[in-house]
């Protein structure tokens, strides 16, 4: 539906500017009156302001990606450095374990990343590293105050990370097969 | 000897305007303070924010109740804003014509203050006019002085040598020029009426007969609109409105140079509503206190009604600033040649029939 804007020329009373400021005035006003007498939600959170009382965000919110284990406490990271490739501003730098180093702390998953570092002064806060994870291992999650004292200080690593990100109790991707192939230890038994 | 030099009239002119300039100097520089963290705060009120409410010296907090809640009140703010401008790093850019970038600072706020010279901001205390210089001429002064407020602006602005300041100072040379035109021609009628130039006269008169705003409302809209052209403020702040011109004619300017061009804007703001106050608004007088004091308390009374109505003008400097968006170039231009100067000149006109015919 089209919606015609009414564009009639002012007439003399509109002109000589009054209904302006009255309007002007009148919001102002309000909201001016409103902040006086502590009823206004914006700026009375009722227990405190920002950095004693920080700003609670909603689920969806995009924060700081960190790295996350799951419930068994394993790392969910394989590095597979799909993250690393999507990322745009280039933040993270993953080092792959190698043929010297061992195994990943969790069965079912060939290797683990040696090193994971996350750059959150060139971080942009995108998700595509989110999104692109093929294990789960990487989320978005809802800090928004970073700071810190030197650029080396901004250069998160694996173990700070996974510190942050805590727990992810989501499904454990390869769970399955890791019972599967329990069964067939057994498999002779269960036939009986 | 000595009490040969304390009887000599002339030292006491000098002893005592030395002191009544060291303290206007000083009540102006309270109230540039505060009239920046009552601009905060009504801001920030109106704009559904907080405002300054952290700043407070260690001390301040110890006091039970009372120190929080001058603390939410921001008043020990000034403080803290006045020693970031003296500490902050004073910063010249290289391309910038030094001797101009640094006296411009000074001639855009030495106006300021010297137009309180001629004010009377009380009728009498003890035997002294509560006024600096009580000239015969004191508009004449006054305008003599605001006029040159420009010349600190536009020379910002060229010895800046940037696109943005440049810009500022252009427009402000454009915009001042035209509406002291305007604000020159507003006041005529008040002196057609008045009959005298002396402001401590005008305001004698409007003790005796009511105050001029009644005789001339056309006059005071048009000086308002007028004044807020000529301290740059909102809706006329074209030589600095940040949204298009970065700083406008201060771009370049940091630091205490800064600081000074803020004073300027903020003396001018009082300097000229302490102007409406007197023209305008009775100055010193009450509708029932209308006699020049005879007693101390008397005096410091006068005194205090001048404060309290300048007040009211600079509230509503500063809320005007937050209810109007800026006016376009063109518009603003339209508004001061093509409106007021016809509407003062027909005002002009109009009085001097009235005068000419009713005061005979």
């Amino acid at each position: 539906m089209t919606k015609v804007v009414d564009r009639s020329p002012l007439n003399f009373y509109e002109r000589t500017y009054l209904p302006a400021l009255v309007e002007g005035f009148k919001v102002t006003a309000r909201h001016f009156v409103r902040s006086v007498k502590g009823e206004n939600t914006a700026t009375d959170l009722g227990d405190g302001y920002y950095p004693e009382v920080p700003w609670r965000v909603e689920g969806g919110y995009r924060g700081a990606p960190y790295l996350v284990r799951d419930q068994e406490g394993a790392t969910k990271c394989v590095s597979c450095q799909l993250c690393e490739f999507i990322c745009p501003p280039k933040a993270i730098k993953i080092t792959p374990p190698g043929p010297e180093a061992g195994p990943a702390d969790r069965p079912n998953a060939e290797k683990m990343p040696r090193e994971f570092e996350i750059n959150m002064l060139r971080c942009i806060f995108c998700g595509l590293c989110q999104e692109v994870c093929p294990e789960e291992a990487i989320f978005l999650q809802q800090h928004y105050s970073l700071s810190g004292l030197s650029r080396e200080e901004m250069i998160y690593n694996k173990e700070k990370l996974l510190k942050l990100g805590g727990v992810h109790a989501g499904i454990q991707k390869w769970k399955h097969k890791l019972e599967e192939a329990k069964e067939q230890e057994s498999f002779p038994v269960n036939v009986g | 000897m000595l009490e040969n030099l304390f009887i000599d009239p002339t030292f006491q002119f000098v002893l005592f305007s030395a002191a009544k300039i060291a303290v206007v100097f000083g009540v102006v520089m309270t109230f540039v303070a505060y009239a920046v963290l009552v601009e905060r705060k009504v801001s920030a009120f109106i704009q559904d924010r907080v405002g300054p409410n952290r700043t407070a010296p260690p001390l301040a907090l110890k006091i039970p109740v009372l120190g929080r809640f001058l603390q939410r009140c921001g008043i020990f703010q000034p403080m803290a804003d006045g020693l970031k401008f003296i500490l902050k790093e004073d910063f010249t850019p290289a391309y910038v014509r030094t001797i101009y970038f640094w006296i411009a600072p000074a001639i855009s706020v030495i106006p300021a203050f010297l137009t309180l010279a001629v004010i009377p901001f009380g009728s009498t205390l003890g035997k002294q006019q509560m006024v600096i210089a009580d000239l015969n001429v004191g508009i004449l002064y006054t305008f003599g002085i605001v006029s040159l407020g420009v010349y600190g602006i536009v020379l910002a602005g060229w010895a800046s040598n940037s696109k943005y300041p440049f810009l500022g100072g252009i427009r402000s040379s454009a915009q001042m020029i035209s509406y002291e035109i305007a604000m020159g021609m507003s006041v005529v009628s008040l002196f057609l009426i008045v009959g005298d130039l002396n402001l401590s006269k005008l305001i004698q008169w409007q003790a005796d007969n009511g105050w001029l705003v009644l005789y001339q409302p056309v006059a005071f809209v048009i000086f308002l609109v007028s004044a807020f052209a000529e301290t740059n403020r909102l809706p006329f702040d074209l030589p600095e409105s940040e949204t298009e011109l970065v700083g406008g004619y201060h771009t370049e300017y940091s630091s205490m140079k800064f600081a000074l061009f803020f004073l300027g804007e903020y003396a001018n703001m009082i300097a000229s509503s302490a102007m409406m106050v007197t023209l305008f608004f009775g100055g010193w007088s009450l509708p029932f206190l209308g006699k020049p004091a005879d007693s101390l308390l008397g005096g410091l009374v006068h005194i205090g009604i001048f404060i309290a109505k300048m007040i009211v003008l600079m509230v509503v400097f500063i809320w005007v600033r937050w209810m109007l968006p800026r006016f376009r170039y063109d518009q603003l231009m339209d508004l001061g040649w093509r409106r007021f100067i016809p509407i003062a000149l027909l005002n002009i006109v109009l009085t001097a029939l009235g005068v000419a015919l009713f005061n005979r």
